[in-house]
Order: C-alpha cells, then sequence, then structure tokens
C-alpha cells in the first residue's frame, strides 16, 4: 500500500516531466520534426545549414551616424564603427544549387558590439515572408515535397495548401510584385519580422529594418544564367566585392500603433517614419572552408540589450530551428563549399 | 535552530535545509524548462532566455552548498540504515552534487565552443571558456542532455529513496532535512 503510495508518486513526477518534453504528443510539431522536413525535401548534406546551405562568407564593418539612439539604447546605434560578419545564400538546403535570380536571397549578420555584445540579423531579399505561422511553414514544406513518381510536387495538396492559406497567397502577390535585382550586391535585404526597440527611458517601440543597396538597381537580364557558370550570382558578387566594398544603408521602419507586428505577410503601410541609422560597409569576401560565417548560427534573436522580439509567433520558431539545424550540423564532417576558396581567389 | 553536540543533531542547519530546498525548487524548474524547450517552437526563447541564468545560479548555489557542508555538522544517519545503504546514500549525494556543478559548467563551456552570447540579463553576459570549435559544441550538447537525464534520474532514486525510508522503513530520515523544526523524540 505504501509502496503504491510512492510508486504514484514517482509516475506523476516522471509523467509531468515527459508530458513537458511533449513525449505524450507526438503530431505536435517540434524544432527536430521542422528541421526533419527541411531534410527530406533537399535531403542531408554534411556540414551544412538545413536551409540556406548555399553560401559565402562576407565581412566588413558597420558605421552608425548615432540617428538610431534615440530608438534604441542598444550599443550599436552609438555613433561610431562596429564589425561585422556575414553571409550570402540562397533558400533550400541545397548547397550545390545552381544560381538562379528568382530563388530567395539570404544575408545574415553578426554585429560585434563593443561592449561584448553581439546582434546577430539573418534577411531576406522578401519584401514580405509568406507564411503566418511555423506550422504554415511546416505545412508547405510537406505539401511541396516531390512526389517520388513524377518528380514535382503534387499540384493538387498545393492547390489545398493555398486554398486554406490566404495569407500566404497574398503575400506571393506581393513578393511577385517586387522584380528581383540582378545580384546579391544590388539587392535590398529586409527582416521580415517586427521587433522592438527600447530606449534609454525604457520607452519600447515596434520596428522592422531593412538594408538598402548603395548600389543600383539593375533588373535581371538573360543574358547571364547559370548554364555557362553555376555560380555566376556568386561569382559576380566577388567580383564586385573584390573591386570595391559594397553598401548598404540600414533603415529602420517604425510601426504604428495597430500595424501587425505578429504577422510577417503582411507590409506595414506606406508613409511609415524611416530613419538611415548607418551604413553597411563589406569588403572582405572568403569562402565558407576558412570564412568563420560558417560556423556561425544567425539565430534572429541574439538582441543586445536594447532590442527585443515582437510578439511574431515566428521568432520564436526561427531561434529554436536554427538552433536544431546548428547542433545537427556542427557535429558532422564539413564538406568543401560549391564557393570554394579557389573561386573566391580567381 | 537545535543546538547541541554532534550526537544530538537531528538535523541539517538551517542554512544547509535552505540551500536544499532552494536547489531543489531551482533544479525541478530547470529539469522541466529544459525538456520543454528542446521541444517547444512558440515558448523556445521564453525558455531559453530563463535557462541560462537560471544554470549558472544553480551553479553558484551549488558551490555555496558545498563549501558550507565542509564547514558544517552533519546529522547522523538513523541507525536503521546499514553500512551498505549509508554507502549508497553517501555515493548518491556526491553524484547530485558532481551533476549540479558539471551540468552548468557544460552548458557554459558549449556556448562558449559555438562562440554563442551567454546573456544573463540586459547587456550582462559571461565570456567564453572554451576554445571556438563546433565539433566540441556538438559532443558537449549531446553531454548536457545524456547528464540532464541522469540528473533526472537521480532526483527520482534520491526521492525515491526518501519516500521508501519516510512511509515503510519510518526512520525520521526525512526529518534531518525538513523544512520545519522537528525536536528530538
Amino acid at each position: 500500500m505504501r509502496l503504491g503510495v510512492i510508486g504514484v508518486v514517482i509516475l506523476c513526477i516522471a509523467g509531468g516531466f515527459f508530458y513537458l518534453g511533449g513525449w505524450f504528443s507526438p503530431n505536435a510539431l517540434t524544432p527536430a520534426r521542422f528541421v526533419d522536413a527541411f531534410e527530406r525535401a533537399d535531403g542531408v548534406f554534411s556540414g551544412f545549414r538545413r536551409n540556406h546551405a548555399k553560401g559565402v562568407g562576407v565581412s566588413g564593418y558597420f558605421e552608425s551616424n548615432g540617428q538610431g539612439a534615440r530608438l534604441s539604447k542598444a550599443v550599436v546605434f552609438r555613433a561610431g564603427r562596429v564589425p561585422v560578419i556575414g553571409r550570402f545564400s540562397f533558400g533550400g538546403g541545397d548547397p550545390n544549387v545552381a544560381d538562379a535570380p528568382n530563388m530567395v536571397r539570404g544575408l545574415g549578420l553578426l554585429f560585434r558590439l563593443s561592449d561584448g555584445e553581439q546582434w546577430r540579423t539573418a534577411m531576406v531579399n522578401l519584401p514580405v515572408f509568406p507564411f503566418q505561422t511555423p506550422q504554415a511553414f511546416y505545412d508547405n514544406l510537406v505539401a511541396s515535397q516531390p512526389d517520388p513518381q513524377t518528380g514535382k510536387p503534387d499540384p493538387q495538396k498545393m492547390a489545398a495548401f493555398a486554398a486554406s492559406h490566404p495569407a500566404t497567397v497574398r503575400a506571393i502577390g506581393i513578393i511577385q510584385s517586387h522584380a528581383p535585382s540582378s545580384g546579391f550586391d544590388n539587392t535590398a535585404f529586409n527582416s521580415l519580422n517586427a521587433f522592438r526597440f527600447i530606449d534609454a527611458a525604457g520607452t519600447s517601440i515596434p520596428v522592422r529594418w531593412s538594408l538598402a543597396p548603395v548600389q543600383p538597381f539593375v533588373a535581371v537580364t538573360t543574358a547571364a544564367t547559370a548554364q555557362t557558370d553555376k555560380n555566376y550570382m556568386f561569382d559576380a558578387l566577388i567580383s564586385s566585392i573584390l573591386q570595391h566594398p559594397l553598401q548598404w544603408h540600414l533603415i529602420i521602419t517604425i510601426g504604428k500603433p495597430g500595424d501587425p507586428t505578429n504577422d510577417a505577410t503582411m507590409a506595414w503601410p506606406d508613409g511609415r517614419e524611416q530613419v538611415d541609422v548607418g551604413t553597411l560597409t563589406l569588403d572582405q569576401i572568403e569562402s565558407e572552408e576558412t570564412s568563420p560565417a560558417r560556423d556561425i548560427n544567425f539565430d534572429p534573436l541574439v538582441l543586445p540589450s536594447g532590442m527585443a522580439p515582437s510578439d511574431d509567433p515566428l521568432l520564436s520558431a526561427r531561434s529554436a530551428i536554427y538552433s536544431q539545424s546548428f547542433t545537427r550540423r556542427a557535429g558532422e564532417a564539413k564538406t568543401p563549399s560549391a564557393i570554394s576558396a579557389a573561386e573566391v581567389r580567381r | 535552530m537545535s543546538v547541541g553536540t554532534a550526537s544530538e543533531q537531528r538535523q541539517f542547519t538551517v542554512l544547509m535545509r535552505i540551500l536544499h530546498w532552494l536547489m531543489a525548487a531551482m533544479v525541478l524548474t530547470m529539469l522541466g524548462i529544459g525538456v520543454a524547450m528542446v521541444a517547444s517552437l512558440g515558448d523556445y526563447h521564453r525558455l531559453v532566455s530563463i535557462h541560462r541564468p537560471l544554470g549558472i545560479a544553480i551553479l553558484i548555489v551549488v558551490v555555496i552548498r558545498f563549501v558550507n557542508r565542509q564547514f558544517s555538522t552533519l546529522p547522523p544517519f538513523p541507525a536503521s540504515m546499514s553500512s551498505r545503504e549509508r554507502f549508497v546514500a553517501h555515493a548518491s549525494e556526491i553524484l547530485l552534487y558532481a551533476l549540479l556543478f558539471v551540468l552548468p559548467l557544460i552548458g557554459w563551456g558549449m556556448l562558449s565552443a559555438a562562440r554563442f552570447p551567454i546573456v544573463l540579463y540586459g547587456p550582462l553576459h559571461l565570456p567564453p571558456i572554451l576554445p571556438h570549435s563546433v565539433m566540441l559544441y556538438a559532443l558537449l550538447r549531446k553531454t548536457h542532455t545524456v547528464l540532464a537525464y541522469l540528473l533526472f534520474l537521480a532526483f527520482i532514486a534520491h526521492l525515491g529513496a526518501i519516500l521508501f525510508h519516510t512511509l515503510v522503513v519510518r526512520d525520521g530520515l526525512f526529518s534531518r532535512m525538513a523544512p520545519w523544526r522537528v525536536h528530538a523524540r
């Protein structure tokens, strides 16, 4: 009888522990299941990121003009220079994919603040994100899985996903109305998710940020394609950065009350206050074989004091999933990047 | 507190009992947060933001406990415990102390090896304690999980043993660490 009581107590505690660990909800979406879906979609490439696998390392600095200091107490916005490590990438889990202008372009950045803090951000060239929630992103990954018979996604599953996700359809409309630029160097990158800035007085405001290229916009031409050079867009980036440093203005857009901060599929209305807080200069480029960028997890929630996440559900999920992807690839043998050291030196 | 010679003392000192129950609450919270955060998307960030400073707090408390223990008189085991039981009880104490010391250090070390900032609160962060190596990170990350499950098992065994002594053997073992004052019978 008394032994039974002990058994019940122990079972309750163990049960609570395993409940918290999600052992009783095998269909719930977890970071591991999300990364499994990336692996099913694109395969596993030893040592590479499970998404944004193909990339190249860059470095340079951010020169703050001091204009951001009134928006956020983050040290990075005090006037002055901060070293930056970054990585340009294409979306998708295949590190050997052929360059194409319609693929998602990413730029991950790590700012090393003078007080030892870090700011990491992972931006893309899309004006809005196609998915409202982690579940929608996951369901799309599953729905667009190529059919083993045809080698293409099942159009019925794709249509069913679109029918049940009007926010995604709307976002894709916005994305398609923005023509991509010719290369990485003249691409604008966006934070997509909303964040919060906190000033010295403790006032918190909703913000989004973007990088506006100093290099003028050039439309995609049909002359350059991956038919002759699989890495032609990365190679163009390499030659342009070797000729002259590339620059972007860091633009902070300030949301007004009522602007959605929990929905990355929606753009904020035009006319929101925008503040140019400084210039990012990237003057070094390096293959992932030698660049420190390879081993960086550009977790969007590595934020300095003075910046905080918004209520966007994607942010915590991105942090969790990036961590899972990082942990898996960290322990794997590293295989050479498509953008090799020789390619960068060429 | 009950003062007396070592043979009369039936309870751990007040400070030792406070530290024990503080540690129990922190470790139980930590185990729950740890197992929940690795399975969580929406709450991951909130949980991990508690996990790191709480881990460092546990590291500090375990050091205080260990040092305090060296300078304190411990109450004797009940006469009902055989020498083998005393050995097992002592060994499990050493295991618990070791895990509570090593687990936060491995957490700190693995984030150091990944060069991931170890933010405690606001701009307050810890320096890295290991060289930059993602392979080392991966190894320590696995070790952290394995030892955390071992800590959970050790905690269950600790709880099971004390329940057994209290409810079945009824030798008053629990009263040594009871949060309230227990008078000599």
